[in-house]
């Protein structure tokens, strides 16, 4: 094609840019005099010098380049030019070829990387630089980021779903392989428009109509389209190809690189995939990871990924504060039970070595496996993984349900230094495979179903497979059974501070986040619940919540899981709760509140092992004090508890029955004083973790933070979802958990919690937390359960309480219900609602899910017809 | 300080001059008929120019609330009354220097038929193609908004669907219709309605009038009022109906349906001409009566120091006392 024939697309005009979401303002035009010799029309987005009220504080503020990739261009980062302009000056190119810029003809990597070296010193920006890059625009930045005319102006990076090498082991993305074969490159690339709207298909949710008309606009003639096929064109696939050794230079002199660097990534992108944010990771080994786990290849156009947000926060502490720590992580727990040296997990079970008794029973078979037998299984595994190469941090997923195979597995990795990846089977299939997909797993453990579906969705490419069961098949290279078999050296016990596990559990929103722990720390909770409990080598344990069979072994004590689907833990019986008890004679029973009450109704009174237990537990969700008193009955040699904490930091605090029957009803759910080695403060509503935290005073409402020597080390690839929940304390720099709940601290220091900091309704007369309206609206005669969310704006949101009427159609409730409801609490409510049935969590099927409840009440009460709620 | 009060025959005008009575202030009424107040009365109309002009001399403060209100008329009626008229009593006031200014207008100037779920006041927009109150309201406010100054200064009031004892408009209708076995839900009833009670709006008012000085923060501003009590309509409805002692429950219709057979209705009634009366369902109030509709109360409460006084159901409360008097 003759360069006549391309033609930068006619400036957008000012409706145009309006109604795209972007200031007209912004846009402008610059000629740029080339490496090339040739002088090139530039268009970009320019946010222009921030008007800024601290304008001696933004002195030191970093311009932000972004550079867009194929087949995009400026308006890619209308998101980040919003956010930013109004803080810093923010500069997003049009690439030449691309958008509005000129159409000079076939650039190559090398030309891109001069050319934005070109606008960049066309611009004339005095101050320090921030590159932003997205795409290829990412390798584009790369380079120019570690040229010669980057020095001394670089102050950080930005690298959102690019790269600069394709991942060892790997091939290139398939897409782009194709899209890059001759013909076909200048079929969708150049003379149709299939490029560009596949690429609106790379997103994981579909792009709103604005970002989508925006992005297509400058593409709509083919004689605009030129570069895109150049662009698939210049991607190297052999060695020999003009652009593979200048990106390859620049992958090696990434590594030479110290200035900040974020990777924002979308982690659904089949083309840059997690490998290749692993691969740049590698590279830059101090760069900070955000993993958007429910966003793809646009990531900054996605509404599932806050890539504005996270720039924002990262450039704030990392590129203007400057600050270069790692994000606050706990220290690994001081040893607890002895004076020297850490007690790892697995050593209650070298203490029972040569014990014959029962270690584990389980529920639905009957199996059972002896302490000696389980501790023998625990190393041969430990060798096994070893011998065939599993090294310290390696990381193995566990796809085994809950029961000795797990049991022997879990201790097995733990002491052959492995990281266990667990994810609560709660999360489903889909949740599951995605926590084991974002936890990049080198080896996985299941049964061959599991084994099938991991291959089958490619939640793990690349990881080794070993089968639980009889063959190995599926792709394993050999079963559980053959690893116990391991007559190979024990490799090294890990430290307390290695990594120890990766805990996947179901949220109230969104994706599962991974929570890290190390040794220490588990061995840390290990000796808190033993402490809170008094829990002797003396006591079984029936776990109806199955993840707590896990402890069993660590504390040295027999362990059994009752017969009931894991997925529906409320479905478990008075009857196989029972049989359970009475097959390891139990002293102590775990159970979920749902669990309990579902015991409580089925239950036949007198049942002589019920009644024999010593301790009966229940957590997860608020315990009914109802549901607390009918077990009571069961078993009245037994102390009720309910611990309270959360999978990043368990127990928090503990409170029994009878402290329940004393303290009455207060402003919301009494959850008990701190556990011993456990601290609890209350923040302000909504305070900034980034300055030092003031606790409020007691009996006002704030949000739970807590530590404890067993805190966990944080979230796996969430860099700001890390940085927002571990504030460090301003005076002995420890690190605060925040717990996302909303409570109080009563005069007696016992803990009382409101709701979850999400759920507050925030109305004109200041913050209603909904536990405690619940709890009030719940006692009144004939409603069962309620929920209480809000609706509107906040600062001005209006309460609705939303009733369980399992007859009840769903819209307005009864007239009598809503006069009813308004007089049993002190907030004014604008309206009560009913539902057959709340929306909760498949995990424990108690915690309503209110934020799904308030998009349907506030729907219905925009106008909108009354269907049941999700 | 001495007090005109434009529209003297409405629910409101009359709450709002006996307030400013009641506190010691002087009151002049301005409107076409008698009103059953003791107050001194100016009988004209607010399109007559000199009249307006001779009305608003000696007194130091306006309260505008003079207006064609309903669906019934041509828009030459609606636009000479609503923008002309107002633009009479502005340039009154701003010759003889009164030295604060109450414009009462409407939340239906921001807007058209979309569900309002905790908004403020915003802009007031033109270019409607009927719904001809809501288009010359509109145009007065934006008129009214450009002759705010540190001379005039004026503050914009929009009341939100005002009843009360003796409120013809939304009450009187509700009864009416209730009585007459013809009352009908628009939708499920759930939409959440914001209202005003009346002497919550009149206190507004009077707050306002107080408020609106040179450089007051309210100044050229336009302020939604309501009780800050959204309730689902259903219930409002169940609740005037139950303070009139009317035991009903009311049909249902679809919104859609609903706002097709306004926009009919409308139709039909501005051919039959005005001495119909006004239509029994208009698109207007389909679509008050079946989205969401309201506000956020903060501004008001920050820039004119007023909150509401009487609570829904307080109000329902004197609303029933008021129904068993008239007995």
């Amino acid at each position: 094609m003759s360069p006549a024939a391309r033609l930068a697309p006619a400036l957008p005009t000012a409706a145009q840019w309006q109604q795209w979401d972007i200031d007209p303002a912004w846009s402008r035009t610059l000629d740029v005099p080339g490496h090339d010799g040739a002088v090139h029309r530039w268009h970009l987005l320019d946010t222009g010098a921030p008007d800024l009220a601290d304008a001696p504080t933004a002195a030191g503020r970093p311009t932000i380049v972004c550079v867009h990739g194929n087949p995009t261009w400026a308006a890619l980062w209308r998101t980040v030019l919003q956010r930013l302009g109004p803080r810093y000056r923010v500069i997003a190119v049009d690439q030449l070829g691309m958008g509005y810029s000129a159409r000079p003809g076939l650039r190559r990597y090398a030309d891109r990387v001069a050319d934005l070296g070109d606008v960049i010193d066309a611009l004339g920006v005095a101050g320090p630089i921030v590159v932003v890059g997205h795409d290829w625009g990412g390798a584009v930045a790369m380079g120019w980021a570690v040229s010669p005319r980057a020095a001394g102006r670089l102050a950080g990076m930005v690298l959102c779903n690019t790269g600069i090498a394709v991942p060892i082991g790997r091939k290139a993305p398939r897409l782009i392989r194709v899209a890059a074969t001759g013909p076909v490159t200048s079929l969708v690339g150049h003379r149709t428009r299939t490029f560009v709207e596949g690429t609106f298909a790379l997103s994981t949710t579909r792009l709103d109509a604005t970002t989508r008309a925006a992005l297509r606009a400058p593409y709509r003639r083919a004689s605009s389209r030129a570069a895109i096929a150049e662009f698939v064109d210049d991607v190297p696939f052999t060695p020999d190809h003009p652009s593979a050794a200048a990106l390859d230079a620049v992958a090696h002199a990434l590594t030479t690189l110290d200035v900040p660097v974020l990777l924002a990534w979308g982690a659904t992108d089949p083309v840059f995939d997690d490998d290749f944010a692993h691969d740049l990771a590698a590279r830059l080994p101090h760069a900070d990871l955000h993993r958007f786990a429910r966003s793809g290849h646009l990531s900054p156009v996605e509404h599932t990924a806050d890539v504005a947000g996270v720039i924002d926060t990262w450039l704030t502490e990392r590129v203007v504060a400057g600050d270069r720590s790692p994000v606050a992580v706990p220290v690994a727990a001081e040893p607890a039970t002895s004076g020297s040296g850490h007690t790892p997990t697995w050593a209650a079970l070298e203490a029972r070595a040569d014990d014959h008794s029962v270690a584990y029973t389980d529920g639905a078979t009957g199996a059972t496996i002896t302490f000696a037998a389980l501790h023998t299984r625990v190393m041969g595994i430990a060798r096994g993984l070893a011998e065939r190469g599993v090294r310290p941090g390696d990381r193995i997923a566990l796809l085994t349900p809950p029961g000795p195979d797990l049991l022997a597995a879990v201790y097995g990795c733990w002491r052959a230094g492995a990281v266990t990846v667990i994810a609560d089977r709660g999360l489903g299939l889909r949740g599951l495979g995605g926590a084991v997909r974002a936890a990049r797993v080198q080896w996985v453990i299941g049964p061959r179903q599991a084994l099938a579906a991991a291959r089958a969705m490619r939640w793990a490419p690349g990881a080794r497979l070993i089968a639980v069961g009889d063959r190995a098949s599926m792709g394993a290279e050999c079963t559980l059974d053959q690893l116990a078999a391991s007559t190979a050296p024990l490799p090294a016990e890990p430290a307390a501070n290695d990594a120890a596990a990766v805990l996947y559990t179901s949220g109230a929103t969104g994706p599962a986040k991974g929570v890290r722990y190390r040794h220490g720390q588990l061995a840390a909770q290990r000796d808190a619940l033993g402490r809170a409990y008094g829990i002797t080598a003396t006591d079984r344990l029936v776990a109806a919540f199955a993840p707590f069979a896990l402890y069993g072994p660590a504390l040295g004590i027999t362990s059994c899981i009752p017969d009931v689907d894991v997925t529906t833990p409320g479905a478990l019986t008075a009857d196989a709760l029972a049989a359970a008890c009475a097959s390891i004679d139990a002293t102590i029973v775990f159970a979920s509140p749902a669990a309990l009450a579902n015991v409580v109704r089925t239950a036949r009174p007198g049942d002589r092992h019920l009644a024999a237990l010593r301790l009966v537990l229940s957590a997860g969700a608020p315990v009914p004090i109802a549901t607390l008193r009918s077990m009571s009955a069961l078993c009245p040699a037994a102390e009720l508890h309910t611990p309270y904490g959360m999978t990043e930091c368990l127990p928090v605090a503990d409170v029994d029955l009878v402290t329940l029957e004393a303290v009455g009803s207060g402003r919301g759910v009494c959850v008990g004083h701190p556990v011993q080695g456990a601290v609890v403060t209350i923040a302000p509503l909504g305070f900034d973790a980034t300055a030092p935290i003031t606790a409020v005073g007691t009996g006002l409402t704030g949000e739970v933070l807590v530590r404890a020597p067993w805190l966990s080390d944080g979230y796996d690839q969430l860099w700001r979802t890390q940085r927002d929940a571990r504030p460090a304390d301003p005076v002995d720099h420890g690190v605060w958990h925040r717990s996302g709940d909303v409570g109080h601290l009563d005069d007696q220091g016992r803990l009382w919690i409101e709701g979850r900091s999400v759920h507050v309704v925030h109305t004109e007369h200041g913050p209603v937390t909904p536990v405690p309206l619940e709890v009030a609206v719940e006692a009144l005669p004939g409603v069962a359960r309620c929920a209480a969310v809000g609706v509107g704006p906040h600062g001005c949101q209006q309460v609705v309480v939303v009733l369980e009427r399992p007859d009840g159609e769903a819209g307005l409730a009864e007239p009598a219900d809503a006069v009813q409801v308004r007089a049993a609490v002190t907030q004014p409510v604008a309206a009560v609602l009913q539902v057959a049935a709340l929306p909760v969590d498949i995990r424990h099927n108690t915690k309503i899910d209110r934020t799904a409840l308030a998009i349907w009440a506030a729907a219905v009460l925009a106008g909108d017809r009354a269907k049941a709620p999700r | 300080m001495r007090v005109l009060v434009t529209g003297g025959s409405s629910l409101l005008a009359r709450a709002t001059a006996e307030s400013l009575l009641a506190r010691g202030d002087e009151v002049v009424l301005l409107q076409r008929n008698p009103a059953p107040l003791d107050t001194p009365q100016l009988l004209g109309d607010v399109r007559d120019a000199e009249f307006v002009h001779s009305a608003v001399a000696g007194c130091d403060a306006v309260v505008h609330l003079a207006a064609k209100v309903g669906v019934i008329g041509s828009w030459h009626d609606y636009r000479s009354i609503n923008v002309d008229g107002t633009a009479n009593v502005v340039a009154a006031a701003r010759h003889h220097g009164v030295a604060r200014f109450v414009h009462v207008s409407t939340p239906s100037v921001a807007h058209a038929g979309d569900a309002l779920v905790g908004v403020g006041a915003t802009p007031a927009v033109t270019g409607r193609k009927g719904a001809w109150y809501a288009e010359s309201k509109a145009i007065a406010e934006q008129m009214v908004q450009g002759a705010a100054s540190d001379a005039l200064p004026i503050v914009i009031i929009r009341p939100h669907l005002v009843w009360g004892p003796g409120d013809t408009q939304l009450v009187g209708r509700i009864v009416e219709r209730a009585r007459a076995g013809r009352l009908a839900l628009v939708g499920d009833g759930a939409a959440l309605i914001d209202t005003t009670y009346i002497d919550n709006a009149s206190s507004a008012l009077v707050a306002a009038l107080d408020a609106v000085e040179p450089g007051a923060a309210c100044l050229g501003k336009a302020y939604v009022i309501a009780n800050g009590e959204p309730r689902p309509v259903a219930e409002l409805v169940a609740g005037i109906c139950g303070a009139a002692a009317i035991d009903i429950t009311p049909r249902r219709v679809p919104r859609r349906l609903a706002v097709a057979a306004g926009a009919l209705v409308e139709r039909v009634w501005a051919l039959r001409g005005a001495e119909a009366g006004e239509p029994p369902l208009t698109r207007f109030l389909a679509e008050q009566l079946g989205t969401a509709h309201w506000f956020d109360p903060r501004p008001a409460q920050r820039d004119l120091g007023w909150a509401p006084t009487v609570s829904i159901d307080e109000g329902l409360a004197r609303l029933a006392a008021w129904f068993c008097e008239q007995v």
